[in-house]
């Protein structure tokens, strides 16, 4: 009875917290999940759920982790953010000890050697998008370049143009800077995707208008890892003379990106996605031919006026260095990613009723999108304690509304709810991966024998035919 | 221009990474240095001409110089281990 109840607890939103701290406290997964039942109240449980020893072995062997091993859980949260690497802290290290001047102050020695570590590393930013380093355009992270971009060219050509164009599958830092837009008097296109979360270019350029200011769609998806055919959508831009904008956030770095062969305009990137400190990022703004934007933030005219405030050298190199580091190291870790990914897709596919979220080709390995079928993915993430895992983007995890992108996709609630986004890096390892394909297959399993809904699709009734009753 | 390294002055280097590497305190890490340095040393042999290998050991000394401090920062703030990462560091499963 008692592990049924941990369960209730688990997936019951009250306790929530209560789960959390005292994992923090126990050792083992067990200890937490029985603890919790223990002091859960009666308002927590609302179904008397018939139970058997059984099931109560069930939930310790599934939970079981070693107790000879560590607690703390596998990172496997890549597209949220990544660990610092060692190499990048170590270039930072330097700001925080000596190098303290001000990167503009250009009547002394302080201020001299500070801006020369900042322009070594805004040309290994500019090396790895193949731009000029004058182009790059320091900012605080990607959500201030994409709003940069997304408000700043509009109402700069707001005289003229009074259209913009974007994807449904962007990420909320470019749709809610989109719907300002909107309060703002611009018309804006979100356009669909397919099944496999591409866009259709027909489609797009038959949104383009003569008053289209700016189109901005995406390079990877954060929560599916779909790759957009960014040097095709450059090419109509082009042709119909229209800013192309690019969130790079999740993309560069991991996949070749080069802003001339691409026709990209400008192109936002995030320091801390690239093994990079967090607080910093980029957007590159070509210059010729010269794109032009309002700065959302004026005053002393740094970064060619478009972003003014003092740089922060120490973020700045470590971002440079993480940029240096990725750009040579790009295909010994992609091949690395790209083995485990595989390792870790398959283990996961294997599982009756599990499916892959976006288009199996067009798609970054790092990222994989996994719908388990008749299992709440809040729950199993709940039972997943030993991984950090996430089922979808972190900036709306807090709420537990199922991902727009899925939603986009064409994929029903049912099926949002149970997806699981997993994140492998440069520092994953292939023992992590085994762990958690075990885990997992472990987990779903037993999640499933406590579901009803399992228990009629193990009998072969269709979950579509019945008439739910009290809805 | 400074003669080529001998190949006992390449392995030692090739050691000293390795050493290093096993130092690090965050399992992550730790992993991914060893595969590193095992990987980049392994490529290094095809290099040819006394220009490249001189340069390829100049830079090697230079990155383990920065693998030297992380190592030891990594033994100075250390965190819970993994539950992949036995407690007694010695026993393997």
């Amino acid at each position: 009875m008692q592990s049924i109840k941990a369960f209730t607890s688990i997936t019951s939103r009250g306790v929530l917290f209560q789960t959390q701290r005292r994992f923090i406290q126990t050792s083992t997964v067990v200890k937490a999940a029985t603890a919790t039942a223990a002091t859960a109240t009666a308002d927590d449980l609302p179904l008397d759920i018939p139970s058997t020893s059984a099931a109560a072995a069930a939930t310790n062997e599934a939970f079981k982790t070693n107790p000879l091993n560590g607690t703390r859980p596998i990172y496997l949260d890549m597209q949220a953010t990544t660990p610092t690497d060692p190499r990048v802290l170590d270039k930072m290290l330097q700001f925080y000890t000596g190098l303290y001047g001000n990167p503009h102050s250009n009547t002394h020695s302080y201020g001299w050697e500070t801006d020369k570590e900042i322009e070594k590393a805004r040309k290994n930013i500019a090396d790895l998008i193949g731009a000029d380093p004058k182009e790059i355009i320091f900012t605080s992270g990607a959500t201030e370049s994409n709003n940069m971009a997304i408000k700043g060219v509009p109402r700069f050509y707001s005289k003229t143009k009074k259209h913009i164009i974007t994807v449904k599958t962007e990420h909320k830092c470019i749709l809610d800077s989109a719907r300002h837009m909107q309060d703002e008097g611009f018309e804006v296109t979100y356009l669909k995707v397919g099944e496999d979360g591409l866009i259709d270019l027909n489609e797009l350029e038959a949104a383009i208008r003569p008053d289209t200011a700016l189109v901005s769609v995406m390079a990877v998806n954060n929560e599916i890892g779909v790759i957009q055919p960014v040097a095709e959508i450059g090419k109509i831009c082009k042709r119909h003379k229209v800013f192309f904008h690019s969130d790079c956030a999740q993309a560069v770095g991991k996949i070749p990106i080069n802003v001339n062969e691409m026709n990209i305009d400008l192109l936002s990137i995030s320091s801390h996605k690239i093994y990079g400190p967090k607080g910093v990022g980029a957007i590159y703004v070509r210059r010729r031919p010269r794109v032009r934007l309002d700065p959302i933030i004026t005053g002393g005219g740094q970064e060619r006026g478009l972003r003014s405030g003092t740089l922060a050298p120490s973020l700045i190199s470590g971002f440079g260095e993480a940029a240096r580091i990725i750009n040579e190291d790009m295909e010994y870790d992609q091949q690395h990613i790209k083995r485990l990914s595989k390792k870790l897709t398959d283990g996961l596919l294997a599982l009756e009723h599990t499916q892959l979220n976006g288009s199996a080709t067009a798609r970054y390995p790092g990222c994989v999108n996994v719908s388990f079928a008749y299992v709440e993915g809040e729950s199993l993430l709940m039972a997943l304690k030993d991984i950090a895992l996430s089922s979808g983007s972190a900036c709306t995890s807090a709420s537990l509304e199922p991902s727009y992108v899925l939603h986009a996709l064409g994929a029903d609630d049912a099926l949002a709810h149970s997806s699981i986004r997993f994140g492998v890096g440069r520092f994953t390892t292939e023992e992590e991966i085994d762990y958690v394909i075990k885990a997992i297959t472990e987990r779903v399993e037993f999640l499933r024998e406590l579901s009803p809904l399992w228990e009629m699709v193990k009998e072969g009734i269709d979950l579509n035919t019945i008439e739910w009753s009290g809805h | 221009m400074s003669t080529a390294p001998s190949t006992t002055q390449v392995l030692s280097l090739y050691r000293e990474f390795l050493r290093n590497a096993t130092k690090f305190n965050n399992y992550n890490f730790k992993n991914y240095f060893i595969r590193r340095s095992r990987d980049a040393f392994n490529s290094g042999k095809t290099l040819k001409t006394q220009e490249e290998i001189t340069n390829a050991y100049t830079k090697a000394q230079q990155e383990l110089e920065v693998l030297k401090r992380q190592s030891l920062i990594s033994r100075l703030y250390s965190f819970e281990k993994l539950v992949v990462e036995p407690l007694n560091g010695s026993h393997k499963k």
